[in-house]
């Protein structure tokens, strides 16, 4: 008993911690019309919290990154985005432009 | 090569194509950019696993019964900081919210008439931000009868082999030198930035998209607690209304000139 006591906790800490929520969201969205208002605002409020989140990828970093300097993280991300709307919106334009930009600060300040 | 930073799109559809013709189709996801990125994000978290000292078994156990990966590092925190279970729940619970949301947006593009709930309730298991950045992407474009399969061999097979990475790296792959992590960390973000901006088929995305972005770094310093929850809420709605009685409407209003 006492070496599953680990699983029980991941179940009931983690996954149904985590899937209640995905549950009470099918149970929302089954009453949701694809055309409807309320549609647009829980993609709208979806949009946001996911941007939300990836934002403070760029800004509050974890790991390898959080030691760099933000003013590098956000030109690299900007940029990238810059040159992702210039060159008509292709996701490689600003994926790569903003790899490169970032690897290459990280390489000159010798990280 | 240069098929993986497009978008990835699923054969023209057919109407003779059947139900496995679409979930292999859903399975092909796997070699998709946002798929490709989120298997290293799992090496990754296996290495973190093994420095947090959490054994090998837990940490695929809790891959795939968990499923999002910001759930499992909270997760893992708490633990290896001897946490309760309550408080554990209550961490783990607040960062998930948003999974509600993210339901919600995919569940009415991806059921048709006869979808039974309990499968839609299994197959949200497999909603994490990964697979709601390729649903959102990709889902319109399959037929509808066809949209669940779809999404259930995308999303299973992504579960499962992140889990079997996990499994086999974890021990094997300490950790990338910290150039390579870095870059291979700031992939998610930017990759995610550029794609929900090119993919968005209604102006209410492209106006949360600017909030969120935003407000995410702005209530983070403010109110670190229930960040994202504020500004998904609170900027989502706003968002929402900005669109539908500003720009909707002058949209309208533009419309309604070129016609006279």
């Amino acid at each position: 008993m006492q070496e599953l006591w680990p699983y029980v906790f991941i179940a009931v800490a983690g996954w149904l911690a985590t899937d209640f929520w995905r549950w009470l969201g099918v149970l929302a969205g089954n009453r949701l019309r694809e055309d409807s208002e309320a549609f647009y605002w829980v993609r709208s409020v979806a949009t946001a919290l996911v941007m939300a989140v990836t934002a403070k990828l760029v800004v509050f970093p974890t790991g390898a990154l959080e030691a760099s300097p933000l003013w590098m993280r956000l030109g690299a991300a900007g940029l990238g985005f810059a040159a992702f709307l210039v060159s008509g919106q292709r996701v490689a334009v600003g994926v790569g432009v903003s790899l490169v930009l970032l690897a290459a600060g990280l390489y000159a300040i010798g990280q | 090569m240069l098929e993986l930073f497009c978008r990835f799109r699923p054969m023209v559809s057919d109407k003779s194509k059947t139900r496995l013709y679409w979930f292999l189709a859903g399975m092909r996801g796997l070699f998709s950019l946002p798929s490709l990125i989120l298997m290293t994000s799992f090496v990754g978290f296996s290495a973190f696993a093994l420095e947090s000292g959490i054994p090998r078994s837990e940490a695929v156990f809790m891959t795939f019964i968990v499923w999002a990966l910001p759930a499992k590092m909270i997760l893992i925190g708490m633990m290896t900081g001897g946490a309760s279970l309550a408080a554990c729940f209550l961490a783990v619970t607040l960062s998930s919210v948003r999974m509600m949301p993210m339901v919600a947006s995919i569940v009415p593009e991806m059921r048709s008439k006869g979808t039974p709930v309990w499968l839609l309730l299994l197959l949200s298991h497999f909603i994490a931000i990964t697979a709601w950045v390729f649903a959102s992407q990709n889902i319109h474009q399959v037929p509808r009868p066809a949209r669940v399969a779809y999404f259930a061999g995308f999303g299973m097979t992504l579960a499962l082999v992140n889990t079997l990475i996990v499994f086999l790296s974890y021990g094997a792959v300490s950790a990338f030198p910290p150039l390579v992590a870095g870059v291979l960390f700031f992939l998610t973000p930017v990759y995610f930035i550029a794609s929900i901006w090119a993919t968005a088929r209604h102006s209410v995305v492209r106006i949360a998209f600017v909030v969120g972005i935003v407000g995410g770094p702005l209530f983070a310093l403010i109110e670190p607690e229930f960040d994202i929850l504020y500004v998904g809420i609170g900027g989502g709605t706003l968002a929402y209304l900005f669109d539908r009685y500003v720009v909707r409407r002058k949209r309208l209003a533009a419309a309604g000139e070129g016609k006279a």
